[in-house]
């Protein structure tokens, strides 16, 4: 009963956000372009299916996986936890002493990027442009890979200490120094997956494990230390889309060479 | 409607397949590193199921509904050519999905909290509150900004990594003056303007847009509208720092 209540307020405010976006399209759709929609009942339907799916999901995330997954970090961030690894206790904490905070940054990046639908929705529309060239997982894995090393990193800047726009600034130079190396076709994809990676799953667990890291650490303020991890998350994943890129053409040109050699030795 | 059943089942499957990480992620670290019992695991069980259900239904829904919509407009508009009612239509779909977003609500009002401690203003609820809704309306118009120059350059071609490299310069220089206490924020606030189901739409607009005007190649024309509208929301966070 209490769950179906929360599943209905869940509901009204998914519509309450979702209709700014379907009254400018209908809006546009009947002033300006004054042309019916193709298979109007169909993307009705659809729409309505987003909703539906999108409140479940949000139910199912505030029930089931924020809560373990906020305690988790706040546990993780624990500093009695931390020190029960350590043996000399008493003495001040290396940032290496954080090790399960880094692993749990990485593996928690990982696994939420999986299960992202705008990700989903932007590696299918992917898959269908390029031809089937990329493929949906790749481009997923390849995301989530840089959301892992992102969250890891940046839980490593807030155990240190070290300004965030160090970081960002070189980043962003190594991403522009890539861009030239990368194949033509990945570079709008890899900026764009900076973007959709961090949304409804991500956002929330990660800024508890920033939050939680930020209160426990010694010198560390959680308003201004705290932030920082979601703008991590958004900028590998740049980086490791493109180098999926750069990876997948090299093996596909060895391949072609060889084929080539082959081909020359059966002429011979 | 077996076909329904059947495709909505395999959906499923796929849905179950991608949780399938964060619950072991979970598992292990609760059972094995933390060594504590999984609290109210009926509850935790329910809450899967309504993320997996959830899931499905979202995938399902966004190839009847968002996909062809934003392909539709994308058409309509590149057959009627009127460039002002485009660019007018991509500034309101920037701006109204953005201002309501619930995580840029949150991210305000933090921002708010920050700006109080930092004493850039006072620490009463009338002037926090004034402050979030404005930095919230500087956020969606900075997203609407991006949309309108995503969609021009998809209609000229232009490149898309000059635009991007000096929109991280201006970053990098607005880094320099801001008060430090707004650059975390200004950084976050790039990732979390974009939301769940303006991702889908605006993709499939640019994909649209792209594919409809000839000489355009959507895989490198389409994509790149989400990379603007992560970029100008950190270079308009830390202008409203710096004015304010």
């Amino acid at each position: 009963m209490e769950t179906l209540s929360q599943l209905l307020t869940i509901l009204l405010s998914t519509i309450k956000d979702v209709i700014p976006i379907i009254a400018i399209i209908f809006g546009f759709q009947l002033l300006v372009i004054r042309r019916p929609i193709p298979h109007l009942k169909r993307v009705l339907f659809g729409f309505a299916y987003v909703i539906l799916g999108l409140a479940l999901f949000l139910l199912g995330l505030d029930k089931a996986l924020f809560p373990i997954g906020e305690l988790m970090a706040q546990q993780l961030t624990n500093p009695e936890f931390i020190r029960g690894s350590v043996e000399t206790s008493g003495e001040a904490l290396h940032w290496s002493d954080y090790y399960w905070v880094y692993i749990f940054a990485f593996a928690i990046g990982a696994s939420t990027t999986i299960a992202e639908p705008s990700l989903i929705a932007v590696a299918i529309k992917a898959n269908e442009v390029s031809g089937g060239a990329i493929g949906v997982w790749g481009l997923r894995l390849a995301v989530a890979l840089g959301v892992a090393i992102g969250i890891s990193l940046g839980t490593w800047r807030i155990v240190t200490g070290y300004p965030i726009h160090w970081f960002i600034i070189s980043g962003y130079i190594f991403v522009v120094i890539q861009t030239f190396f990368a194949p033509k076709l990945i570079v709008p994809l890899a900026y764009d997956s900076g973007g959709v990676t961090t949304s409804t799953v991500t956002v929330p667990l990660v800024a508890a494990l920033g939050l939680g890291l930020a209160s426990t650490v010694p010198g560390r303020s959680a308003l201004i230390d705290g932030f920082g991890l979601i703008a991590f998350a958004s900028l590998f994943p740049m980086i490791t889309v493109m180098g999926y890129a750069q990876i997948t053409e090299v093996v596909a040109r060895r391949d072609r060479r060889r084929r080539e050699r082959e081909e020359m030795v059966n002429q011979e | 409607m077996s076909n329904v059943v059947i495709a909505l089942g395999r959906s499923m499957a796929g849905s179950l397949r991608d949780l399938l990480p964060i619950v072991l992620v979970i598992a292990f670290f609760q059972l094995v590193v933390l060594q504590q019992p999984v609290p109210d695991l009926l509850g935790l069980l329910t809450g899967l199921l309504c993320v997996v259900a959830g899931l499905t239904f979202f995938i399902y829904g966004l190839e009847m509904g968002l996909f062809p919509i934003g392909q539709v407009l994308a058409n309509a508009f590149a057959r009627k050519g009127s460039l002002f009612w485009l660019l007018l239509f991509s500034f309101s779909l920037g701006f109204g999905t953005t201002v309501a977003e619930p995580a840029l609500i949150a991210v305000a009002a933090e921002a708010a909290s920050v700006a109080a401690e930092g004493g850039m203003i006072e620490a009463t609820d009338a002037a926090k509150s004034s402050y979030a809704s404005g930095l919230r309306y500087t956020v969606a118009f900075s997203v609407g900004l991006a949309i309108v120059v995503g969609v021009i350059r998809i209609l000229k071609g232009w490149p898309i990594h000059y635009m991007i490299a000096v929109g991280y310069m201006l970053v990098i220089i607005m880094t320099g003056f801001a008060p430090r206490e707004i650059i975390g924020i200004a950084y976050d606030s790039g990732g979390v303007t974009t939301s769940t189901i303006t991702v889908p739409l605006v993709t499939a607009l640019g994909v649209g847009l792209a594919s409809a005007i000839e000489g355009r190649n959507p895989m490198i024309d389409g994509f790149g509208l989400i990379a603007f509208a992560s970029l100008t929301p950190m270079i308009f966070v830390m202008a409203y720092g710096m004015v304010i």
